[in-house]
């Protein structure tokens, strides 16, 4: 019954659009220009609705920038504020661009609307202007590149010290496991044919390595250590994404990638700057009103999480970890009470 | 490449007998590459229809992630029970959303109808060199469409995996539904619409190099046909490679092969794959990925220079260096592909070779920008709706060029890629843009195509709204990209930290419908105006191709007599006589392609 009334009224409404329009068209004064290509009044209009459209786009950059930068998430890692200098840099470049060309072209739009029997300007090159125009942008953005270039083997070429943590981050269809390599630093063998039981991560039980190796669900971290992560896959393609961190690396099965860095702020430290706890304030805020949440989910305590960032299935919105980076003695206490997977299997 | 084609010794238009078309030779089996181009326009239109549907499905998930809608239930059936989408479906719309957006409308759309259009009519020919192998391309881009648009109605729903199709998860049924039946018809329908693109591109180029008229010279042709011709020679080079690599895929999955497999666990058993690479679909894949993006952006801004210099009454600026950049762009188009895969796993080394060749590819682009700029400057716009079109499609093209700065400095990319920056970035630069030179395209050749008007008022409507829109939905979403919010979430409530950007992508949504909605002007005006339409004069925008010298109703052969011999490019516009005291004809400020060299007038070296 609601479905024909409501196609009733749908229909009722197209009749009624159309009987309006249909009236319009019989109102038009005779003499009016029918021809659908524009005239002189509609060059004005149309050239005055881009300055409109001026105020409206330079309006939303502002807003965007002015309301929206704040979600820019804090960096927490060695590499981050090189990272953040080449971002704003390269941001501060384009928008300078953006600003000085959309403007140019909004205002010929304006300026140079048609006036019948006016003249245009025969112009048809200058290869001087080409030439400047090319030229420009090359100096400008083989500095830029070259820039992003240092950077980008730097953050890539991870040397493995002595300090370096080396740890196995293990992805699978929807969450994530951490081996660390345990006192060796070495991390045993392991390949998904080991899977058994127990032996989740198809570490390979003969390997002497693997004995002390130790699995965990949770991340930690010690601060101001260098980490290189060795990732790996059970099933299909997954993408390790540390935001705060500035990193991010898929997760191949069949094949072992890897990135490293050195986190620099601790879970507790993030938490209490000035950013974080406005942050948290707000999002407590919104969750408080919140009718969907059970009562112990509508308080929010910042933790640092990796988060699954290549398409790799249903749950692919909530595959995540939490990371806690804290001060080395609280790691070597936290790790000191997990279990090797020497202790595991040793259970079974 | 300057050599004037040779007159056809026997210019046939009529020899063998001509007989009235039955109704299923003009309109449905029809060789004449106007209909053809109009069945491409058609079909990739309601093609558009579907893929924006299936985006405010998306967008009104996204904005409101908790609330139920009975439309889910109405268009998703059971995927969207008691008015909650399920996420396998959300998934799947978002791969079908860009599969139809980029190959169906982008692709076939833009490339098929104008391609079709414009290459007889602007290079001076009767038809394409065959009009059976143009014929079989359209039919078989829509029995491709067709294939695709029944995947929806496949048990384990269409295919999941992203459009990029990625294995393992494209591979394997057990990792996510769609990659079983629904997976299988995407491959099939992507093989027969390669089929039809290479037919198409194959077509585009023998007539381009083989049929142009007397006089018509590579270097006065229109840029249009510079454009399509191009266009066609990329999709030549690069479309097979993803035939390579969907047939790979297909082994993978029903013949046993390893090629992309290896090393898998699923669903509580060991599979039997060794020895093959994820990554190295990725480098097939995006080897033709990146083309592909051109593929849809060279036409675009091929129209866009016609319909700037038309309506500026200006030569567009800088004609050779256009031709330069588009080849420019073609050749670096085959060299940037792995900007795609910085973080996939590859060896970093080729991370810094290909964030070299993507900034020189950053070059030709920007001067495009800057020729169509000048070609504006110190000109008398007529400010028709096709060139609003064309001026916010140079709008968009600048602002989604410049994001592609950062997203192609690899260590940039580290932490945005995957994100809704990347989202914002591709839709402006490759949709926005294409579909504003499919619109720009449809306006001014309207006339041309049906013999009458576009009505303009509805035109304006059509395009402040969606000017506003665009632009309301993609620049804010760079922001929350910027925020670390990652593509093809189905939600983000299951983190606390992204609550405070739910707002904004409530008004990235609302923007959405808004813009959806005003496409509706558009659909209105366009099948109102093919039957009560104003008709057209023959040369409506005073323009100096060859198109609009054929007669208002569309004729077999395009020209009742001879076909029209050229002497000049085609942007002598605002062109003034030797003495500078008035235009080279009198009283009019163009000089078609057709008109010979005036008295009183200087030839121009081109």
């Amino acid at each position: 019954m609601t479905a024909l009334l409501i196609i009733i009224v749908a229909a009722l409404l197209g009749i009624t659009i159309w009987q309006i329009t249909k009236i319009f068209k019989l109102s038009q004064p005779i003499e009016s220009d029918d021809s659908q290509i524009a005239n002189n009044k509609d060059n004005e209009k149309q050239g005055k609705l881009f300055l409109v459209f001026i105020v409206f786009f330079y309006g939303l950059m502002f807003y965007s920038f002015w309301s929206l930068s704040k979600f820019y998430a804090p960096g927490a890692s060695e590499h981050s504020a090189d990272y953040d200098q080449l971002f704003f840099i390269s941001l501060a470049l384009i928008m300078f661009v953006q600003v000085i060309i959309q403007f140019m072209l909004h205002w010929f739009g304006y300026k140079y609307r048609g006036q019948k029997g006016r003249r245009a300007l025969f112009y048809a090159d200058n290869d001087k202007l080409e030439f400047i125009w090319t030229i420009i942008p090359v100096i400008t953005l083989s500095a830029l590149i070259i820039y992003g270039l240092f950077s980008w083997s730097e953050i890539m070429n991870v040397e493995e010290t002595d300090e370096t943590l080396v740890v196995e981050i293990y992805a699978y269809q929807f969450a994530w496991r951490v081996r660390y390599s345990g006192e060796d630093r070495t991390l045993g063998e392991a390949n998904v044919r080991f899977i058994e039981g127990i032996n989740q991560l198809g570490v390979n039980e003969t390997d002497p390595y693997a004995k002390d190796d130790i699995i965990t669900t949770e991340l930690h971290l010690p601060v101001d250590r260098p980490v290189l992560f060795k990732f790996r896959s059970q099933d299909v393609l997954h993408s390790a994404y540390f935001p705060f961190f500035r990193s991010q690396m898929n997760v191949v099965p069949g094949m072992t990638t890897q990135f490293g860095f050195t986190p620099t702020t601790t879970s507790k430290d993030i938490r209490n700057s000035e950013y974080m706890v406005d942050k948290v304030r707000n999002i407590n805020e919104i969750r408080k009103n919140n009718v969907n949440l059970g009562p112990d989910e509508k308080t929010y305590e910042f933790e640092y999480y990796l988060l699954c960032n290549k398409i790799c299935g249903v749950s692919h919105y909530n595959m995540q970890m939490k990371i806690v980076v804290e001060t080395e003695e609280e790691y070597q206490k936290w790790i000191s009470e997990q279990q090797t997977f020497g202790e595991l299997t040793a259970q079974n | 490449m300057s050599v004037a084609a040779q007159p056809l010794a026997n210019d046939h238009v009529h020899e063998e007998g001509h007989h009235e078309p039955s109704f299923i030779e003009k309109y449905i089996f029809s060789t004449d590459h106007k209909m053809i181009a109009k069945q491409y326009l058609i079909t990739g239109l309601s093609m558009g229809f579907i893929g924006i549907a299936m985006s405010m499905l998306m967008r009104l998930q996204l904005a409101w992630p908790n609330e139920t809608f009975w439309i889910y239930e109405v268009l998703l059936g059971r995927f969207g029970e008691d008015g909650v989408m399920d996420p396998s479906i959300y998934l799947a719309l978002s791969t079908i959303h860009g599969t139809i957006m980029i190959f169906y409308v982008l692709t076939a759309g833009l490339s098929g109808t104008f391609s079709n259009l414009l290459i007889p009519l602007q290079i001076g020919a009767r038809d394409m060199a065959s009009g059976f192998m143009n014929m079989l391309s359209y039919w078989l881009f829509f029995i491709s469409c067709v294939i695709i648009v029944s995947s929806f109605f496949v048990e384990a729903g269409p295919a999941s995996a992203g459009w990029t199709v990625y294995p393992p998860l494209s591979a394997l049924p057990q990792a996510i539904g769609g990659s079983g039946l629904g997976m299988t018809l995407w491959l099939i329908a992507i093989t027969i619409f390669v089929a039809s693109s290479l037919l198409g591109s194959l077509n585009y180029i023998v007539t381009v190099l083989n049929l142009r008229t007397q006089g018509m010279t590579m270097t006065r042709l229109p840029l249009t046909i510079w454009a399509f011709f191009v266009t066609a020679i990329i999709g030549v080079v690069s479309f097979p490679v993803l035939l390579a690599a969907a047939l790979l895929l297909l082994m993978d999955r029903s013949f046993g092969t390893s090629f992309f497999l290896s090393d898998i666990y699923i669903q509580g058993e060991v599979l039997s794959y060794q020895g093959g690479s994820p990554v190295l679909y990725e480098h097939l894949f995006w080897f033709l990925g990146h083309p592909e993006v051109y593929i849809v952006l060279l036409p675009a801004l091929g129209i866009t220079s016609e319909i700037l210099a038309t309506n500026s009454r200006k030569p567009i600026f800088g004609y050779r260096a256009m031709i330069a950049s588009i080849l420019a762009i073609a050749f670096l188009s085959t060299v940037v592909w792995g900007h795609h895969m910085f973080v996939s796993g590859m060896n970093p080394f080729l991370g810094s070779v290909f964030t070299f060749t993507t900034l020189l590819i950053a070059i030709p682009s920007g001067v495009k920008a800057f020729n169509f700029i000048t070609t504006l400057w110190k000109g008398n716009l007529q400010l028709n709706p096709a060139m609003l079109f064309a001026i916010g499609l140079v709008s968009t093209f600048i602002t989604g060029g410049l994001t592609g700065i950062i997203l192609g400095d690899s260590t940039l990319d580290i932490n945005v890629h995957d994100t809704y920056f990347v989202i914002a970035h591709f839709h402006l630069v490759m949709g926005i843009v294409g579909v504003y030179g499919l619109l720009a395209g449809i306006y001014h050749w309207f006339p041309k195509m049906f013999g009458r008007m576009m009505n303009k008022n509805l035109g304006y409507v059509h395009f402040w709204i969606t000017a506003v829109g665009a632009y309301g939905i993609f620049f804010p979403m760079h922001f929350i990209g910027m925020a670390g919010l990652p593509r093809r979430y189905y939600k983000f409530t299951e983190f606390p930290y992204f609550d405070d950007l739910a707002n904004t992508n409530i008004l990235i949504s609302v923007f959405a419908f808004v813009t959806a909605g005003a496409q509706l002007f558009f659909v209105y005006n366009f099948i109102h105006s093919i039957f009560y339409g104003k008709k057209a004069e023959q040369n409506p925008w005073k323009s100096n191709t060859l198109e609009w010298t054929t007669p208002v109703k569309n004729i077999h052969g395009n020209w009742p007599g001879e076909i029209p011999k050229v002497y000049r490019w085609s942007y002598d516009y605002s062109k003034l006589n030797k003495e500078e005291t008035d235009y080279v004809i009198t009283g009019q400020d163009f000089v078609p392609q057709n008109i010979p060299l005036q008295e009183h007038e200087e030839e121009m070296d081109d």
